[in-house]
């Protein structure tokens, strides 16, 4: 940490990356205005990873993991949290010294902090995707996941996109030495994490593991598998996507639920990866003729 | 190329540089990348005609590098010659050699009538050896998993690398190698440590190479790196008072991670302590790859307890002497201890006997039922192993107990956090609640002996439930015929077997193993059919509600359903199973002793004896026969058995002994004769009494007998009488050998 400036703020701290990787060349995007478990749902990642064009952005990402909720009482588990999100690709050259030195930019200095990248592929079932790369340790924690997509929606990705995945609040509570999430200082004006979180994560909590209604979350599902069908059908991909996304979500509130058992577990899972295969596959067949023409040596 | 070749054809050697720098490299890939780089350059310079001598291969995260020293110049120039036709062949002959040599008559060599086609293949530069070799090298490297990446990969045909190739370095004579992979030119120039370095560093050769990058804050040798990681590792922890845990794959796999390795010392907050010791090693370890230490004895031996300290290793020499780096890796560590002390407080508030009731949830096998179900067959097994006094000195009861607490802790929080301490956690649990100590070992060591090596549990009821464990996991699978095949053992059960010997072994224990099997394949099948029955008996009562009876007939036919005797366990039984696995367990021994020095064919001698059950008594009569067999006596002995047992199978003998001689045998005849009325019974009396070195003495004095007998009788007389007895005498001779071990299973 830089011994002079005070550490930054939750806030500040997303706004140095932003401007650090716009000075980079990355699109600054808002997060996708739907329930997603990680920041590679986003259809800037998920399907703009696929196909020759070149495409750099960057964004927030509010994630839903229903099941990791603990009522507000453990300090470093949430059911709702912030990942920022990097895609670049074709994956740059410098993307691991681009990466440090946003390490640098929001106050990790090298020379104070052992920061390494060890091995950890990353692999998601439900996006039918897969990459090679690290999970980078600061000091022995693990504060993002570096990785070099090969496949997305069981499709190769030509050319490979890297990404990169920041905790927010881990990385924060670092930066600030805070050992409680609640307790991170969220604008550097008094205004603490807890006092915007708390009460999202008790209520959210209680609503995922007690309150939702099974019954409405099982039709849900089907409804988005059905939806999600009918607009590949109708050859609109985006959306198509987006019923994809939210039958992903409400699988994870049924686990959340405790009604999905081991077996059915895998078979949900296939599922939603059809779905995410079906979406990516629609958003191929409309592109590619487009690819074909502006990049010729490109092939599916 | 010819210039070159001009001045410098001598045989002075030189070295050779590369370096294949890349983003950071797995750290348990390191061994087999050094290993696969130098075989498949030794592969291309062999195939180029290019000797090598000396070779050293090193890695860091971020490099592989190997020197070759003692490369030529340029290879040899190779005069090679094929023989052609006679001079005064058919021309068609001589046609034809030209066309195959693409020469002219004129440039034929000619000798005895002969003719050669002789060509000059020139040496080739090894540099440009080399520079062919490298492309290949990179492109053929058998990376467990590799990548694509960048621009190149709009491609699929663009190269695959463990991680993107960053640079190479390719230095020959000091020279650079004229080569390039994809996008990335050989060249003299490389980069240091992430941190402590920044800008190009030009290396100048294969002698200055370490020496720059050590400047550079980068350690090339991964010995040196070890080394240094152990060496200073150790002395953190000396410096603190304590003793450090060794952990040699720990060390590699943290040499593998840093290019500057610096052991830091750290400690964290004693209340941890109170989680098992070995769930605080796990997680260090496997979780943050620190090292552990213990509290100095005063005797010195490191059985200290374990010490709040933990040793991680930075990458860098940090500006702060590395206080923030320990503080960093102490809060990581509090973290994960925490989560831990929550599952071993959480685990508690239920008995081990709660617990199982949660394994009637879990699938053992889908045709064997839930671990419950196992759990059951082990217990009943265990009892039944200590009533019979198979385990001696083992208490039924705590057998019983032990072995229905075994699994418990499968279903706890913290074997779900870490799957590798089954058993340990549940001893652990098991001593917190106060049971004896016999139940808590057992339930804490049942699954030993993992693999060899490891410890033979001997305390009776760890003995017993290990043993019932075992034998329950061999039949129930041979059973379902799920037996290992080739390399396929996804049960385990050839390390089940090899357990269950070792128990054995150790322990002398005394049984008929085909009773132990036939016992637990009867608990197996009455589980199974006792499962069925239920199942149909309640399908029968239901179908009996339905009906439409009044409420009298419907008790009487619930009553004859409850009651219906629908199979036996003993029409279930597979005869053929103990057969099956006693093979199977004959094939493990020969294993399990290969290591002691066992020869394999003499455990089938014994073996092929049939009727022995018990293992003990059956290692003592192969380890009494192996001594015998090495000595003279026992050479001998096995010449004239293989002798008389090749006349008995050539003339299809199956008569016996006369009963008495028509004829007045021969002093060889008459000796053998005497000597298997002595010996004969002798053998069989010391074998029945376990005495089985007696037994080899008492066939060892048939040695002198038999071969004056081959020396001075004829068996193949004239005379069908004399011929007939003394077939019948051979035969005598080979029984009586065969009461010892089958010798026609004896190499040699």
């Amino acid at each position: 940490m830089r011994e002079t400036a005070r550490p930054l703020s939750f806030q500040d701290m997303i706004l140095r990356l932003h401007a650090y990787w716009s000075g980079h060349g990355c699109l600054i995007l808002q997060p996708y205005d739907m329930r997603v478990g990680a920041g590679t749902f986003h259809p800037a990642t998920t399907l703009r990873s696929l196909g020759p064009e070149s495409w750099n952005a960057a964004y927030v990402q509010p994630s839903r993991r229903p099941t990791d909720g603990r009522y507000g009482k453990n300090p470093n588990r949430l059911q709702h949290y912030y990942q920022y999100q990097v895609i670049m690709k074709p994956s740059p050259a410098n993307f691991q010294e681009l990466y440090l030195g946003s390490l640098l930019e929001i106050g990790i200095d090298p020379l104070a902090h052992d920061i390494r990248f060890v091995e950890d592929d990353w692999e998601s079932p439900t996006l039918g995707a897969w990459g090679l790369g690290w999970e980078v340790w600061c000091d022995g924690m693990e504060v993002s996941q570096f990785t070099y997509f090969q496949q997305m929606g069981g499709f190769d990705c030509k050319p490979v996109a890297g990404e990169l995945t920041y905790g927010l609040e881990r990385l924060a509570m670092y930066i600030q030495g805070v050992d409680n999430v609640y307790d991170l200082a969220f604008n550097g004006a008094g205004v603490r994490y807890g006092e915007v979180f708390l009460k999202n994560e008790q209520e959210f909590s209680k609503y995922n593991f007690e309150v939702a209604d099974t019954d409405s979350l099982f039709k849900g599902f089907q409804a988005a598998e059905a939806e999600c069908q009918r607009c590949i059908e109708a050859d609109i991909p985006l959306a198509a996507y987006d019923q994809a996304i939210e039958a992903s979500h409400l699988f994870n509130l049924l686990q959340a639920r405790g009604v999905i058992s081991v077996q059915e577990r895998a078979s949900y899972m296939g599922r939603v990866r059809d779905l995410a295969k079906g979406s990516c596959q629609a958003w191929i067949g409309k592109n590619t003729a487009q690819w074909q023409a502006d990049y010729p040596e490109w092939v599916l | 190329m010819s210039d070159r070749l001009a001045s410098g054809a001598t045989e002075k050697a030189r070295a050779f540089l590369l370096e294949l720098r890349s983003e950071e490299i797995p750290a348990r890939m390191q061994a087999g990348a050094r290993a696969d780089l130098e075989k498949l350059f030794r592969k291309e310079m062999t195939t180029a005609g290019v000797s090598v001598g000396e070779v050293t291969v090193w890695s860091t995260p971020r490099r592989l590098v190997l020197i070759a020293r003692g490369l030529p110049v340029a290879t040899a120039a190779i005069s090679e010659e094929l023989k052609g036709p006679r001079v005064g062949a058919p021309p068609q002959a001589l046609e034809g050699f030209l066309r195959k040599t693409g020469l002219s008559e004129d440039q034929l060599t000619e000798r005895d009538g002969v003719f050669y086609a002789v060509t000059e293949k020139p040496g080739c530069a090894t540099a440009d050896v080399l520079a062919e070799s490298i492309p290949a090298i990179v492109r053929a490297f058998p990376w467990p998993k590799s990548m694509r990446w960048g621009a190149a990969s709009l491609s699929s045909e663009s190269l695959r690398w463990v991680r993107p190739l960053s640079g190479i370095v390719a230095l020959f004579d000091c020279k650079v190698v004229d080569c390039a992979v994809g996008d990335i030119a050989a060249s003299n120039h490389t980069l240091g440590h992430r941190f402590h370095s920044s800008g190009p560093i030009q290396i100048d050769g294969a002698d200055d190479y370490a020496a720059k990058l050590r400047a550079a804050h980068v350690i090339v040798d991964h010995e040196e790196r070890q080394d240094f990681i152990r060496e200073h590792a150790l002395a953190a922890a000396h410096a603190a008072g304590l003793v450090m845990v060794a952990d040699e794959g720990l060390v590699v796999e943290n040499a593998g991670l840093t290019e500057w390795p610096v052991p830091l010392l750290g400690r964290f907050d004693e209340a941890y302590l109170d989680v098992p010791p070995e769930v605080i090693q796990l997680t260090a370890r496997t979780n943050q790859k620190y090292f552990i230490c213990r509290e100095r004895t005063p005797e010195g031996a490191d059985e200290g307890k374990l010490a709040n300290a933990f040793i991680c290793t930075a990458n860098i020499v940090a500006t702060d002497h590395g206080e923030a780096i320990v503080d960093g890796n102490r809060k990581v560590l509090a973290a994960r201890l925490s989560d831990a002390r929550f599952f071993w407080e959480q685990d508690r508030r239920k008995t081990l006997s709660e617990h199982a009731d949660g394994l009637a949830r879990i699938t053992f096998h889908e045709k064997l039922g839930t671990v419950a179900d196992k759990v059951e067959r082990v217990a009943k097994l265990a009892e039944w192993l200590a009533q019979e006094g198979i385990v001696p000195n083992c208490d039924p009861k705590l057998a019983r107990q032990a072995a229905e607490l075994c699994k418990a802790d499968l279903v706890t929080e913290m074997v779900g956090e870490f799957p590798e301490l089954q058993g340990v956690i549940g001893g652990y649990y098991a001593a917190d609640e106060g049971l004896p100590q016999a139940v808590t070992e057992a339930i804490r060591d049942h699954y030993k002996p993992v693999g060899q090596g490891d410890d033979v549990p001997t305390a009776p009821v760890t003995v017993a439930v290990s043993l019932a464990d075992k034998l329950d996991s061999l039949v129930s699978f041979f059973l379902i015929d799920l037996k290992p095949t080739g390399s396929k053992d996804p049960f385990a059960l050839r390390r089940a077997a090899i357990g269950t010997l070792e128990l054995i072994f150790k322990n002398q224990l005394r049984f008929r193993i085909d009773k132990a099997i036939l016992n637990a394949q009867v608990v197996r099948r009455t589980q199974e059919l006792l499962a069925r029955n239920r199942a149909i008996k309640s399908a029968l009562i239901d179908a009996v509600q339905t009906l439409e009876l009044d409420g009298h007939d419907k008790d009487d036919l619930v009553e004859v359903a409850q009651n219906s005797r629908l199979e036996t366990v003993f029409e279930q039984l597979d005869p053929f199973l103990e057969f099956g696995l006693l093979a199977f367990f004959a094939d493990r021994l020969k294993v399990q002793q290969r290591e002691a020095g066992v020869r394999h064919d003499l455990i089938d001698a014994v073996f092929a004896l049939g009727g022995e059950d018990d293992l003990v008594r059956l290692l003592a009569r192969v380890h009494a026969l192996q001594a015998f067999i090495g000595t003279e006596d026992g050479t001998n002995l096995l010449a004239g058995y293989k002798r008389a047992a090749n006349i008995l199978k050539k003339e299809s003998f199956t008569g016996g002994e006369a009963k008495s001689l028509s004829y007045s045998p021969e002093p060889a005849e008459k000796a053998l004769m005497d000597a298997l009325d002595l010996a004969g019974p002798q053998a069989a009396a010391a074998v029945a009494g376990e005495y089985f070195a007696r037994a080899m003495a008492a066939l060892a004095t048939l040695r002198a007998p038999i071969d004056a007998f081959f020396d001075d009788v004829t068996v193949n007389d004239a005379d069908p009488a004399k011929r007939e007895a003394r077939l019948g005498l051979l035969a005598r001779f080979r029984d009586a050998v065969h009461s010892v071990a089958d010798f026609s299973k004896i190499e040699g």
